[in-house]
């Protein structure tokens, strides 16, 4: 027997949440049980690897036997035994338990560049990153071009920042080379604060090596000597894999003094973050490196100008700096061939709602948004009516069923009135209230607001006000007015990218669903009938079979009839709780 | 030098000055309100937000550094409107009751509100609310009037080192406190009080004693210790209810805790107000008329004199009076009574 | 101050010694703070671990009554290092050959020995001082109220003069004033041997001038100091004492030693605005006016003479100082001259040239520093620019002395005194305001937290501390402001006046005491009360 016998076992947060620790162990104990001796075991390597996106379907198991892999899905450890007995030994790969086409729609459709290597190489182990040609593009920067050079590149990229805005990466880099100063710093912005934001976790857990030259790269080119990774401390596994792959770094001589041998000296600490959304933005960040509160500060000066202690300072994002180790492996020009006009590369997002295939993606810039709803994500759940995709997270707004049609890249976005943000995605159907989703956004971001500046401190809570009188019924008139009008002005006025971006989901939601507003101000109805102050429940005589599971569910007593007779809801009584819609099988409740 | 253009007049300034400091410099108004020239810059109150040619954004003068050939326009319709905006959001989270505030007549928030002419608004929603109060004994802090500009922050840390008092919480419920909401305990030297644009510090003595319409001020020195700080003294009728310090002065305003709330000995009952003499050895001391004090005094020392000479008496002046009496008082030494036996105590 | 406070913030290097300055000049500590935030190097020398610490690049902790030995080792290593300044030593100095024996045998291991400073620190404040651009001196009563304070004044001036940090912006040898008018007092000669302005009694020809202003032959012989004139009471030789506006019983080291002088007066005249503890033994009392109350002028420790500006009128019969004394002067058959503060002003700026360009309207918009000789001279910030008052600046050979009176063991510990941020003085004032009041209402004292264990000392307990001279209860502080065998005591507070303790003992030059250094035993108030 000398099979290749290779199993991945995918261990970011995801697949860990799910029991991938225990698949991992049933697996090594169930090849010592079948008695595969060390000569076998040579061949047959358990990996950990990192997300490779579908968490849904976590635990997800590769099993590759001399080349030819199948992928399980939803896999608990008790399920192991069978698949080496009957996979393994036996040769038969168990097709119940294999993942379908949707799978692989799934993936066939994404373009994979930051994420190439997540969920293929041990993010533990730097020989793996080392394999799949890993630092030898830092080892070619350092040694062989010279940092305007290494600018150059990148501005020909077209590589963009991935943490929301959107800046020119090389740019950004070239303001801060321009600089004269005795220290420079690189800052690696982990924060990750958007609520069911997880690309840039997955990428650090998945491939932390990859950061890690991208930061070598960028501090070689501005010429910093000390970098940063600011990472929340909410993300314990992503700090332990990074620790360790600095660790195994500095071993190797790719972080320290004299790295690749290129005479340049350049280092990185960690600072965990206490987890406060505002700290992401690059200002704040900075202070709460420099142990102050976590508030935004006037700009400019600019970062690249007067960043980290006064000294000139580049902020990039975690996947912004994952892109470049590939970028410059395959040339600048491979990568200005991906995606759209100005938009280059490809960027991760984070699928969720009411979709079929939640996960994460990496998609080329200028897809049209179609492909990723029907094609990568299987559609709207249940089969019911799309209604918008909200992107940009709390920062920015939605696209309709008007623009599905549209290549995704920054201009479009912007154009719409939404922003591409880190990379939230969340799809939207008809039973989602627009009112009620910008009213979420801003209860998110009106209670982290850092409170520095008054328009963003007090604008934003004023804005929830209104949106929450909306949904429960006390709309006044001229109410859309005063959003649009408050909402502007906490734009224009506010201090940070926090305060500008707040009110955009008010103003793309009144935007497109203006009649859904109107429908609560002066219908006081709530079309997708979700504000429980403006819904009211009905029982419908023609479908009730009179059974009293309602009566029965039913907490406040509202429901009265006699067995067999079709029963009523008294108004007056209803709390609104939904409980006789939920328990009703024949669908005679009426939620309107 | 940087040259620029303000609201079309040409201004030069020197390298590293801010919009706002170069419109000042040429005399242009903009509103601010967390702007201290003491301190650092800030761009939280977002009132002194101007427009420059190319940026799409107003941004703050503040803190945005001159640069040569900026084209810079500080009053239009929209900033206008969101300066008012921005004044009408404090109002709706303030008590607004200046009927009964010691500031009233000298808060920056009021001024705003007239300028502006906010007597409606329309974004009457929640208020803060803070029923605690700290019960330190010298500076009441009430908290709900604060418009978190952040100045009592600043100084407290930039100037005085000390670091009392922090922004703790988010959003909303932002609000300036000393750790864990204790009572404040510091060296209550006042500056943040000096600074508070609004009613939200002041000093607990004030309270009640006169507002600054009804005020006469007085600039002086402080008769405490050699800093020589200049005071003002704020009086109503014929007391002092309060001491402040401006700007321009030597110590730029600053104070210590004595020069800023140690005034009430000035108003106290027990001040002498009448001569008083010892009538018999032994004796208690009773009042007298200013003549039969100041003859009484003179008989004796000039009966020391007579008897024992003139170095028999001696002199002990004050490095708290004026220089104008410590002369005059040495000089009836030396030239009216002819000792040089005359001292103070700079030794102590 | 050689210097002004404003160029405090551009000190490259400042040595803060004997001046607990945050708590005692503020407003100077507030420019310090911001010099150490711009990036100078702040020394500081202290026994106690003042506010001011917190702001330090260097804290030296030397043992009381050391400050001799310390700045000599430091200056020794300066020596060591070639880190003098040569040019100014040779061009604007003089004695620099026996200033260099005096201290050749202060090395810092010998420094270190008499301080208890670490020799490494030594030889890290003389770099740090000498290696600095600006460099400036800042001491107060720390180091002046000593039996050797005359020394100590002398090596200060010693070590500027050896890195040649006078004469200069940003640098100097500042003495920060402990009250407000005491640079104008004496400038305004309240002091024995001088006339306004420093003109010596013992001139002739000033003599002359006073006279032909003031009228009647000037005495030539110098008087004596107020610490003279208590023992010349006690001796008989002094009959009748005129005070204003002191508080001496409280102020004066060895409280029982001034109560017995004051007592044994043939007449005593206090004038002063509350009834102090020296106006209850006067035999008249004259009521004054407070600062609030009348015009005039204060000269700061910058040598800034600034306006004084009457806002509210004194209480009933109160009158202000100068009419007082000048009713006084007329009574007793001499006519002061002019009447009104402005008036004085006039004829002190026409007798001393320093003031000569000075009027109250020049003062109005924030007053002027001497020497301002003509009416279009600004003032002058720093002193000594091109030439000292005597040509050449003197280096004085200081040999260490030790405090005239150490711990032993009746006495084991060491007071030393000093004030504290909310009172002021004898707390005549700052008593009465009850803000202040209220922060800080009643005496302690600090003694550390190893001799607070090794004596069962809890913190605020009552403990009976004595002196040769007399002995008190107080509350202790336990704190690590002071080291082991060092205790502490403000001396604001009458019901536990520290003054009852220290040690009148005289610097034999300029008289003053040795309030900064004396011995005492501390007990428990349980322990004394059980032996009563
Ligand atoms: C409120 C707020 C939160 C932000 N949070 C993040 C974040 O979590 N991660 C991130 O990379 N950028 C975040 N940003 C954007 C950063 O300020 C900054 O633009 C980015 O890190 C720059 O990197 P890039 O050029 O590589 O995109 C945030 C911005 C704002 C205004
Ligand atoms: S916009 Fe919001 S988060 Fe940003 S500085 Fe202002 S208050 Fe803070
Ligand atoms: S207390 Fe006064 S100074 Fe402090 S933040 Fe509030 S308004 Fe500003
Ligand atoms: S004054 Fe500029 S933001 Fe407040």
């Amino acid at each position: 027997m000398s099979k290749e016998i290779l199993v991945n076992v995918c261990m970011g947060t995801g697949g860990i949440a799910a029991g991938g620790v225990e698949v991992m162990e049933a697996f090594k104990a169930g090849f010592a049980d079948a008695g595969m001796d060390a000569s076998v075991e040579k061949h047959c390597a358990v990996h950990q690897v990192g997300c490779r996106g579908f968490c849904a379907r976590d635990v997800l198991v590769d099993v590759a036997i001399d080349g030819n892999r199948a992928t399980y899905q939803y896999i608990k450890p008790d399920m192991v035994p069978r698949i080496i007995e009957e996979h393994v030994k036996g040769g038969a790969p168990i097709a119940e338990w294999m993942v379908g086409d949707d799978y692989h729609s799934f993936h066939d459709r994404q373009v994979k560049v930051v994420l190439s290597d997540c969920g293929r190489i041990n993010p533990e182990d730097i020989d793996e990153y080392i394999s799949v040609d890993g630092y030898k593009a830092a080892a070619r920067v350092l040694n062989e071009m010279s940092p305007a050079d290494t600018v150059e590149a990148v501005k020909k990229s077209g590589l963009r920042g991935r943490g929301g805005a959107g800046f020119p990466t090389g740019v950004k880099w070239g303001f801060c080379a321009a600089n004269k100063s005795d220290r420079k710093y690189i800052i690696c912005n982990a924060d990750e604060g958007d609520p069911g934001a997880f690309m840039d976790r997955s990428v650090i857990e998945g491939n932390p090596h990859a950061v890690i030259e991208g930061m070598t790269i960028g501090a070689y080119a501005i010429g910093a000597d000390t970098g940063y990774v600011y990472i929340r401390a909410e993300y314990p596994l992503a700090v332990e894999r990074l620790k360790k792959a600095l660790a195994d770094a500095r071993a190797h001589g790719f972080l320290g003094q004299d790295i690749h041998g290129s005479g340049f000296n350049f280092d990185i600490k960690i600072k965990l973050g206490a987890g406060a959304f505002v700290c992401g933005e690059e200002t704040a960040l900075i202070a709460s490196i420099e142990g102050e509160r976590g508030m935004p500060r006037a700009k400019p000066p600019f970062p690249a100008n007067k960043g980290l202690w006064g000294k000139p300072t580049v902020i990039n994002n975690v996947e912004t700096l994952a892109n470049l180790p590939y970028i410059f492996r395959r040339g600048p020009e491979w990568f200005a061939s991906l995606g759209s006009e100005k938009s280059k590369g490809t960027k991760v997002f984070a699928l969720t709602g009411k979709i079929k295939n939640t996960g994460l993606i990496e998609v080329p810039m200028g897809i049209p948004l179609k492909e990723i709803i029907y094609d990568i994500g299987g559609g709207i759940e249940g089969d019911r009516l799309f209604k918008a995709v909200q992107t940009g997270g709390p920062s920015g707004g939605c696209i309709t069923a008007e623009h599905i049609d549209l290549p995704v890249d920054y201009e479009n976005l912007v154009k719409i009135g939404s922003m591409m943000g880190s990379g939230g995605m969340v799809v939207l159907d008809e039973t989602d209230c627009m009112v009620n989703i910008a009213k979420f956004f801003l209860e998110f971001t009106q209670a982290e607001s850092c409170g520095k500046c008054v328009p963003c401190r007090i604008g934003t809570k004023r804005l929830l006000e209104i949106l929450t009188r909306i949904t429960e019924g006390n709309g006044r008139p001229g109410d859309i007015e005063l959003l649009l009008s408050l909402a502007n002005d906490v734009k224009d006025a506010s201090l940070c990218g926090l305060g500008m971006s707040a009110p955009n989901p008010v103003l793309s939601t009144i935007r497109y669903f203006r009649h859904e507003y109107e429908a609560h101000i002066h219908d006081k109805r709530c079309p997708a009938a979700v504000c429980r102050a403006l819904i009211t429940f009905m029982i419908l005589d023609d479908k009730c079979k009179g059974c009293g599971v309602c009566l029965r569910a039913c907490p406040a007593g509202a429901i009265t009839g006699e067995k067999k007779k079709p029963h009523s809801i008294d108004r007056a009584k209803c709390v609104k709780c939904g409980a006789c819609f939920d328990v009703c099988k024949f669908k005679a409740v009426l939620k309107e | 030098m940087i040259n620029l253009t303000i609201d079309g007049k040409t201004i030069s300034v020197s390298d590293g000055a801010t919009v706002l400091e170069a419109a000042r410099a040429a005399g242009i108004e903009i509103p601010t309100l967390c702007h201290d020239p003491r301190l650092k810059p800030y761009g939280g109150c977002r009132l002194c937000i101007v427009e420059i040619a190319g940026v799409p954004r107003p941004v703050t003068s503040c803190t945005t550094p001159a640069t040569d050939g900026m084209t810079v326009t500080t009053s239009s319709e929209r900033l206008f409107n969101l300066r008012r905006t921005v004044v009408e959001l404090l109002l709706s989270d303030h008590p607004n009751d200046c009927m009964v505030c010691e500031r009233a007549g000298d808060c920056s928030l009021q001024e705003l509100a007239y300028f502006y002419g906010l007597r409606e608004n329309r974004f009457w929603g929640e208020r803060r609310r803070y029923p605690k109060q700290d019960m330190n004994p010298v500076i009441k802090r009430d908290m709900e009037k604060c418009v978190l500009c952040g100045k009592c922050v600043r100084v407290c840390d930039e100037v005085q080192g000390v670091g009392a008092i922090d922004l703790a919480y988010r959003g909303f419920g932002a609000k300036v406190c000393p750790p864990f909401e204790k009572d404040l305990d510091c060296e209550f030297c006042g500056q943040c009080v000096s600074i508070c644009p609004t009613g939200a510090l002041s000093g607990r003595m004030w309270a009640g004693k006169g507002r600054q319409k009804d005020v006469k001020e007085t600039e002086t020195v402080c008769p405490y210790c050699g800093c020589g700080c200049v005071l003002t003294l704020h009086t109503a009728g014929n007391r002092v209810i309060r001491v402040s310090s401006k700007v321009d002065t030597p110590n730029e305003g600053w104070l210590c805790p004595k020069g800023r709330f140690g005034y009430e000995f000035i108003n106290r009952p027990d001040r002498l107000t009448t001569p008083l003499v010892r009538r018999e050895k032994g004796g208690a001391l009773e009042p007298a008329s200013w003549d039969e004090a100041l003859d009484l005094v003179a008989a004796r020392l000039g009966a020391i004199k007579d008897a024992h000479g003139p170095d028999a008496l001696g002199g002990l002046a004050s490095a708290r009076c004026t220089n104008e009496e410590n002369y005059a008082f040495q000089k009836f030494f030396r030239a009216g009574i002819g000792t040089n036996n005359v001292d103070h105590c700079a030794r102590y | 101050m050689t210097n002004s406070i404003a160029e405090i913030e551009n000190n490259d290097a400042l040595f803060v010694i004997g001046s607990n300055t945050t708590e005692c000049h503020p407003i100077v500590a507030l420019r310090m703070k911001k010099a150490a935030r711009k990036g100078a190097k702040l020394i500081i020398a202290d026994p106690r671990r003042i506010p001011l610490v917190k702001f330090a690049t260097l804290w030296l902790r030397h043992r009381p009554g050391t400050d001799v030995a310390l700045m000599n080792s430091i200056m020794h290593v300066i020596l060591a290092e070639g880190l003098e300044d040569k040019n100014f030593i040779d061009s604007r100095t003089e004695g620099f050959e026996e200033f260099r024996k005096a201290i050749a045998q202060f090395t810092p291991e010998y420094g270190e020995k008499i301080t208890g400073v670490p020799a490494a620190d030594i030889v890290k404040a003389a770099r740090t001082y000498a290696g600095a651009k600006n460099a400036g001196i800042y001491y107060t009563m720390g180091i002046t109220q000593h039996s050797m304070g005359t020394n100590n004044v002398w090596s200060v001036a010693n070590m500027a003069l050896l890195t040649g940090n006078l004469g200069k912006e940003s640098a100097g040898v500042n003495p920060l004033r402990g009250q407000n008018n005491v640079q104008g007092a004496s400038d305004m000669a309240c002091a024995p041997a001088v006339l306004p302005g420093y003109q010596k009694v013992a001139d002739e020809a000033v003599r002359k001038k006073f006279e032909a202003v003031w009228g009647g032959a000037l005495p030539a012989e110098p008087g004596l100091t107020a610490t003279e004139m208590t023992d010349a009471i006690i001796g008989g030789r002094i009959k009748g004492l005129y005070i204003m506006g002191e508080n001496p019983v409280i102020s004066d080291p060895h409280m029982a030693h001034t109560l017995k002088a004051l007592k044994k007066l043939d007449f005593l005249v206090v004038q002063d605005i509350f009834m102090t503890e020296t106006a209850e033994l006067a035999d008249v009392v004259l009521p004054a006016s407070s600062f609030a109350e009348k015009d005039g002028t204060f000269t700061n420790t910058e040598r800034r003479v600034q306006r004084v500006r009457k806002a509210v009128d004194s209480p009933g019969d109160a009158k202000d100082d100068l009419s007082i004394i000048r009713a006084v002067a007329a009574r007793a058959g001499y006519d002061l001259g002019p009447a009104s503060a402005a008036d004085v002003f006039r004829e002190i700026s026409a007798l001393w040239p320093a003031m000569a360009g000075m009027t109250y309207r020049r003062l109005d918009s924030g007053g002027l520093q001497w020497p301002c000789p003509t009416d279009d001279h600004p003032g002058t910030p720093y002193l000594f620019k091109d030439v000292f008052p005597r040509g050449k600046g003197a280096f004085s050979p200081i040999p260490y002395i030790e405090s005239k009176e150490l711990p032993d063991e009746a006495y084991p510990f060491v007071l030393t005194t000093g004030r504290i941020l909310f009172q002021y003085h004898t707390g005549t004032m700052t008593r009465r305001s009850d803000a202040l009041e209220a922060v800080a209402p009643e005496p302690f004292i600090e003694i550390s937290r190893e001799d607070a264990r090794r004596l069962g000392i809890a913190d605020a307990g009552m403990l009976s501390v004595s002196s040769r001279r007399g002995s008190l209860q107080v509350k202790a502080m336990v704190t690590d402001r002071v080291a082991p065998g060092v205790v502490f005591m403000p001396f604001h507070y009458h019901e536990a006046a520290a003054n009852v303790l220290t040690n009148d003992a005289l610097d034999p030059v300029c008289k003053i005491p040795e309030a900064k250094v004396c011995a005492v035993r501390i007990e428990k108030t349980a322990e004394v009360a059980a032996g009563v």
